[in-house]
This record gives structure tokens, sequence and C-alpha cells, in this order.
């Protein structure tokens, strides 16, 4: 026996941050297996190109920065953020498109700040943003929702992507770009008009978000995260869109449903404002913040520039999030103030 | 049913207290050799009254107290004194003290000693003496003394007694064993504490994991109006802090006593030291001692005399050596691991934890803190542990006050849950021993003995510093005033004037009171 001397505790719950990582990898499988049903193998393509430059980002910011590469690889953080910018493009997007989101998200998001944990941006969120600014050309694009007989195949998928001069797909405006564009139509002849709509909100988009909710509603049970920031932003999200919502003249901002089940709203709610690095920490904090990201997002879906709007509403939120972590902090044992106010 | 109150936070380890509950409590024998630590308490350092090649009895005083917050110590048997040497001691910092080696003769031959089966007919602060003389200590934390503990300021009274019963580390199941085997002592114990301190209530808190403990408490509390709280089971609800929050809805104030807001707490094992010292005439000799890990073939618990090698312990119950990868003096979460098993049991050990790599394994490597936020839910003291660590690695000190490190009670809740296994609170450990260093420079000495007893032993201090100075102001202007000076104490004893004043003053108290009925 060689006695070790280590100080208390010598117990650990089995929790582990790459177990967590991985978990909610494992909980965007059921919205991205619904994203290639409708709109084809684009969405696996980004997101397996995604990873391979994370990892080569990542990567080489390890080295530059002499951390040992596996223990810091293996903490999955690299693929999370991949696989959410993967999954927040457009399926069928341009290798050099990916490459520069996904590269900005990790280099500059990420280990420019010091890496995992120090970032104050959600580094997905950072690098959608700057190809949504530089490229909105190509970010606003989307493709047809189509059964599975008429969709591109694999190779269509992968010559999108790595030649993109030689494809030719068909794009169209989401739905909530349509939402947003129409001022003439009440919103049932909208629906008639396109046939990008479907039952409650997008053809398509209304199950890639019921995917995402469940995968979101699994990582709550699992306690990967807390209810508090992605409840209330789903709430807020909802209340702004009934009080907003005159019943669907051509004005309006479209049905509380329909926000709920658009663009990336579930996405966002579970698996982005959930982000702990990035969020408010402490549980009144979250509730906050999570309000504020529905409310955000609500404003600048409908009147706002951008049609979705879950990547600036999160940005702007990141930048609060300190603040109300500051106001938010909980009063210690045996103390009357909360520690600000001493 | 009594309400219980909520803590803040909190954590649910793996119990693991069912494999020392197989047996019932053993005697684990005279070792060849015993070796007293002259320091088992908080407060200075007992001082040898032997002589090297002496015979000493069991139960004889072999060392004796040092000062107002200091302890006696007694041989747990009869044998030789062979020698006073500095010798490795179970404490955290793994350092060598001075400590009394007896050579055990097997005789286990007592000296005869004083006890007090009709304890009403002392004084309270007679009883407190007593206590005092039997080297009573808290037997639960750091081994505060009981006698210093209960002199407390005349002028606060208790209203509510809290026996701590709780024992919400796990694996340790010492209490719980006492309770299943000594109900009636534990609740003589309680009952001689109220008696000293005249509470309005007397609570005994006990996580109800421990249904047996709970009922034979029940039973022998029966017509006594000791209460016995069945507390949920939520690591640490142990804490006084927590414990008392749990019973009372009240928090103790931060830097404050339990006494501020009226509550006094004990430890469960200590009301059996007390049983023993007051009716059995038995000084604090002997401990009960949870061995228990998967490196030992029968985990179970023993009564220890004070002084027994660990390795005798060990050998006791089935050790593996081979599977074993540290030896933990206390709990998982907030044992400390000793160097070596020649470090012997002292007042405060109420567990030897000897488990295997895989049952306790050593921690990986930390990653990143991803402010999950989880360690700040768990956390008892609603501290913001990720904050505080921020502020540790960046050794800011003020701040680090500012966000109440102090308040941090080191339960290891935070470290247990971080994801990314940072061990949190050796950075809040360092932390605070730097700013004491800083702050207190001329107490550098006092450093090791750690943080905790420090504080306590100053808080103790003021409190007596401040009695004595009251009681010399009074004795002034009695002086002054009145030249009859009935009330001058010819007792030298600070204890035993404070206490006599406390009753002086509660017999003041009554007359007042009674004059409605009378007119
Ligand atoms: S539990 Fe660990 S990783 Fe999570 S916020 Fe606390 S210190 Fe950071
Ligand atoms: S060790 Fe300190 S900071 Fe950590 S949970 Fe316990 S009291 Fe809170």
């Amino acid at each position: 026996m060689a006695p070790v001397l280590i100080t208390s505790p010598h117990a650990h719950s089995a929790r582990s941050t790459a177990g967590m990582m991985l978990k909610v990898l494992l909980a965007t499988v059921p919205g991205i297996l619904v994203l290639t049903y409708f709109f084809g193998f684009g969405t696996l393509v980004n997101i397996l190109w995604a990873c391979v430059v994370a990892l080569t980002c990542e990567s080489l910011a390890l080295a530059l920065r002499r951390r040992p590469l596996l223990f810091y690889l293996g903490d999955y953080s690299a693929l999370v953020t991949a696989t959410l910018i993967g999954i927040a493009l457009p399926p069928y997007s341009s290798w050099w498109l990916i490459a520069i989101g996904t590269g900005s998200a990790i280099l500059l998001a990420k280990h420019l700040y010091g890496g995992l944990g120090y970032n104050p941006f959600n580094p997905a969120m950072v690098g959608y943003v700057i190809l949504l600014i530089s490229f909105p050309v190509q970010m606003t694009s989307w493709a047809l929702p189509q059964g599975p007989e008429e969709l591109p195949g694999l190779i269509e998928a992968l010559k999108a992507c790595f030649a993109p001069a030689h494809y030719d797909g068909t794009t169209m405006a989401t739905p909530l770009d349509l939402l947003k564009q129409n001022n003439s139509l009440p919103v049932d002849e909208l629906w008639v008009e396109n046939q990008q709509f479907g039952r409650w909100a997008g053809l398509g988009w209304e199950w890639v978000n019921i995917a995402f909710l469940g995968g979101g509603l699994w990582l709550l049970w699992q306690r990967v995260f807390t209810w508090h920031a992605p409840v209330t932003m789903l709430v807020a999200l909802a209340l702004m869109a009934s009080l907003f919502y005159d019943g669907g003249s051509a004005a309006s901002g479209g049905s509380p449903l329909f926000h709920l089940l658009s663009g990336a709203t579930m996405l966002g709610a579970f698996f982005i404002v959930t982000d702990p690095v990035t969020s408010a920490v402490s549980l009144r904090g979250r509730l906050v913040y999570g309000t504020l990201i529905g409310v955000l997002i609500y404003v600048i879906r409908v009147w706002g520039n951008y049609p979705d709007a879950m990547a600036f509403a999160v940005l702007i939120m990141n930048f609060a999030a300190p603040f109300i972590d500051h106001f938010t902090q909980p009063r210690t044992y045996g103390h009357r103030d909360k520690p600000e106010n001493r | 049913m009594r309400t219980v109150f909520r803590f803040h936070g909190g954590i649910h380890p793996s119990e693991n207290k069912q494999q020392s509950l197989q047996t019932p409590i053993e005697f684990a024998g005279i070792p060849p050799e015993l070796v007293i630590p002259l320091s088992q308490h908080v407060g200075a350092p007992a001082s040898s009254v032997v002589a090297i090649g002496e015979r000493v009895l069991k139960g004889q005083m072999i060392a004796e107290s040092t000062g107002y917050i200091s302890l006696p110590l007694h041989a747990p048997t009869s044998g030789t004194i062979t020698a006073i040497e500095d010798r490795t001691i179970p404490h955290p910092s793994g350092y060598k003290a001075p400590c009394l080696i007896i050579a055990t003769d097997g005789e286990d031959e007592w000296q005869t000693t004083r006890c007090e089966p009709n304890y009403q007919d002392l004084t309270p602060a007679e009883l407190v003496q007593l206590l005092r003389d039997a080297g009573v200590a808290g037997m639960g934390g750091a081994g505060f003394p009981t006698a210093v503990k209960l002199s407390i300021n005349p002028d606060v009274h208790i209203e509510t007694l809290v026996i701590n019963g709780t024992e919400c580390e796990p694996y340790i199941t010492a209490d719980d064993a006492l309770m299943r085997e000594r109900g009636a002592q534990i609740i003589e114990g309680a009952r001689i504490l109220s008696y000293i301190i005249n509470p309005a209530r007397t609570l005994i808190g006990v996580e109800d994991n421990k249904p047996e403990g709970i009922a034979s408490l029940r039973y022998a509390a029966r017509d006594t109006g000791i209460d016995i709280v069945a507390v949920p089971t939520r690591y640490p609800s142990g804490g006084e802090k927590q414990l008392i929050e749990i019973l009372t809805n009240k928090q103790v104030p931060s830097g404050g006593l339990p006494a501020d807001i009226g509550v006094m707490c004990q430890n469960l094992g200590t009301t059996v030291a007390i049983h023993d010292a007051v009716i059995k005439g038995r000084p604090l000799i002997s401990r009960i001692t949870t061995v228990t890990g998967r490196s030992l073939d029968q985990p179970q618990n023993f009564e220890v005399l004070l002084g027994t090698p660990l390795r005798f312990l060990l050998s006791r119950a089935g050790y593996q050596g081979s599977t074993n990868n540290k030896l933990i003096i206390g709990g998982p979460m907030m044992g400390f691991t000793v160097p070596n098993a020649d470090v012997p049991v002292v007042k405060t050990c109420n567990c030897l934890l000897a488990p295997t790599e895989n049952e306790l394994p050593s921690p990986p490597p930390a990653k990143a803190c991803i402010r999950c936020g989880q360690c700040a839910e768990v956390c008892p003291a609603s501290l913001l542990p990720q904050q505080l660590f921020w502020f540790a690695q960046g050794n800011e000190h003020e701040k680090l006050e500012r966000h109440n490190l102090f308040d941090c009670i080191e339960c290891g809740s935070c470290s247990w849950v971080c994801p990314s296994h940072i061990p949190l609170v050796q950075y809040y450990r360092a932390a605070k021993a730097d700013i004491v260093l800083h702050r207190e420079n001329h107490l550098k000495s006092e450093h090791a003995r750690g943080r905790f007893e420090f504080r306590q032993a100053r808080i103790a201090r003021e409190v007596h510093e401040k009695q004595t100075r009251r009681e010399a102001r009074r004795q002034a202007a009695l002086a002054h005033n009145n030249d009859s000076g009935s009330i001058t104490s010819p007792s030298t004893d600070p204890v035993q004037a404070a206490i006599a004043r406390a009753k002086a003053r509660k017999a003041g108290q009554q007359k007042p009171r009674s004059e409605p009925e009378s007119s």
C-alpha cells in the first residue's frame, strides 16, 4: 500500500463534462434525422464537414497554446459547436462557408478568449452571425422541403458542399421569411399560396422543432441542464406572440404556435440558450436570461431586419449575462444582505 | 410531528452505511502500545504530568489542561509510559506532534474515579468542571472542549438544545450504532446537558435513513420530553448550521455562534461521553469508531481505546492492504487522508475508511469550469463556488472575502458535483489559509492547526474575556458602592464564576416575574 494524501472530498458524483457534452450530441440526433428527412443529406454533410474543421482548428489552437491535445479534445465541446453550426447553416452550404463559420467559432469566439469556459459568447452563434453578416445571400436561402424521393441524394449533397459550382439546387425563402416579407395577404391566404407552410408552421419545420423539443426534454430529464432558461424563453416567446397576434391579418406577427415551431426556436431553447458557459449561472439569473431571450427573439423576428433572431438574441444576452449574475446573487447563509450590497 | 425546514442545496452521495452495521459494536481490544497525542482537541495542547517509566492506571490523568480552552488526558488502560516524543498525529497536514507512549500491560487496571449518578445534587457549574476534568470534547467535529461550549455568556438564554445525530456523512455509522445499542445512555447524557443549560426544549435530529436508531431513541426518550426529529436524508444536514436551520428555520449569523439565536448544538457521541463521565465516572478514554471500506473483510463499529494505532484496528477488521489506495480518517466527504497506519485514534476519529481504488477512485485531472452552476445549486451556504474558484485562482483576496469565502463550511458538495472534477474545496482551503496568514501574521504557528479550530477558539476566548472584564467591572463597582461585598466570589475559575452569576441572575429574574402573582 502506498497511501496518497489528497484532500476531501474523496467521493465524486458520476457526472462529467465530457459525458454531458456527449449527451447533448446524442440529443441532437432526432432533430438531425428529421432535417434530413425533409431537406435531404445537406445538413448531415454540413455537420460532418463542420466537425472536421472544428477538430482541426481546435487541435491547431491547442497546439499553439501548448495544451495537451487529447485531454482537451476529449471534452467534446468542439464537436458540439460544430454540430450546432452544421444544423444552423442552410443545407447544401459550400465548404468554404462552413469552414469560415466553424473556424471563426473555434478560433475567434473560443480560443482567443482562452478556450472552453472563458468564452463570453456562444461560439456557434458567433460563427453563425459572422456568416450572416458577410454572406447574407448564401445564409438565407434554404432548401425546399420535399419528400425523400425528390430530394438530392448523398452524392449530390457532397457535390453541393465541395464542388458548389457544379451544384444547382432549388432554394426558397423560409416560412419565417415569407411571413416577414408579407404585408398584403391575411395569414390564412398566405398559407394557401405558399407550399412551404405546413399544418401549424413551416412544412417540415414543425417536425424539426418537435424533434429538437424531444431531444431537449430528454436532456432535461437527464439533468444536463435545468428547466429555467429554456422554459422561460419559450414562455416569453409564446406570450409575446399571443400579445401581438391579431388573429391573422396581413400585418400579423404569426401565431404563438407558429413561433414556437418555426426556425431555430426549439434548437435554440434547448441547445443554445442552455449553453452553460455563456448563460447566466444562478437559477434566478437563468429565469431572467431565458425570458429576455424569448422577448428579443420575437422583437427581432417581427420588427427587426433578420427573419430568424436566435443568434442575435442569444449574443445580446450573452453580453448581459454577467450583469444578470451580478444582480441575482444569492444571499449567503447567515447574512442579511447579498454580497453586492455590502 | 415537528415540522422540519429546508436548507439550501445539498447532495445525495451513495450512503454505504449498511456494510458496517452487520454486527454490534465490539471492543477492539488492548493494543500493545498506545500513542496519545497531547493535542486531541481545539485549543492549547495538554501538558504531560507523568514521567517516562512511570506506571499508570486506567482512567488516571496523564496530562493536564493548560488553559481555559484546553483539556486533560487520561490513560486509556493500565501500563507504563515508555516515551514522550513526536509522532505523526491524525491531522490533515500530516504533521508530527508530541505524544505520550504507553506500553500496555493487559491488566486494564482502573484507578478509582468519582462518579455522580445523582448529578442533580451538583450545580451546573460543578458538572461543567467535572466534564472538563474528564476531558470531554466534541466527538463529531473538531473536538472543541465541551466544558467551554457549555460556558456560554450568561446573558444568553439557550432556547433549544440540539443533539446532532444526523450522521450525514456516507460510510460512518458510529452514531447509528450508539443509537441502536445505547439509546438510554444518549438520552441520559442529553438530560444531563439540559440540566446544565436549562433549555426550553431538547431536540435530537436524526436523518431518516436510520429508522432503527430513531425507534430506539424514541423508546428511550419516552416521558422525558426530548423530541427525536427525523430529518430528510440529504448531505450535509449534519452541518451544525444546516441542522439548526432544519430544526428551527433560523440561520446562525455569519461569524456568530448558535447561541446568538438561542441554540446550542452538541454531538450525539458527546452525550454518551457525558453520560459515561458523570454517571460512570469514566473519563473520555475510548470512543466508537466505524472501520469500513472495501479493503476490509469485516467492516464494523469498534469501541476503541484512544491512542490505538490504526494498524491494530485495520487488522481487527480483516484488512486487505493490497487493494487499499488510501486511508481516510472521517468520511469520504470531509475526511482527510493519513500518511500511514501508525497514526493513532484520537477523540475526534469517528471513522476509519480504507477504500479500494474502484470504490473511491482518485479524481481525474480537472477540466475547465463550464459555469454550469451545479456547484451553486448544491452549496448549503448559498455561496457561488464557481465565482469563488475564479477569484481564488486569481488570488483576489478582497473579492473572496466580499463573496463570503469564510462562510464556506468545506462540506465538499461543490467538488462532489462538479462535472469538470475541479477540486474546488482545495482552492478554498488554500485561499482561506492564505488570507488568514496575511491577516494574522503573528499567529503563524496556529495556522497549521487549522482555520476552523482557530476561529472557534478565538470566539470562545473573546466571550471569556468579555465575561472576565465584565466581572472585574462589577466587582470594582461593588467594592465601590457596597462595602459589605456579599457577592465577592472566591472562585478563581471563571467558568464557575460565570455560571454562578447566571444562576444569580436567573434567581433575580424570577423575582419580578412572581411579583404580579403575589400582588
Ligand atoms: S460545478 Fe464545476 S464546472 Fe460547474 S460551474 Fe461549478 S465549478 Fe464550474
Ligand atoms: S465546500 Fe463550501 S462552497 Fe463548496 S458547497 Fe460546501 S459550503 Fe459551499
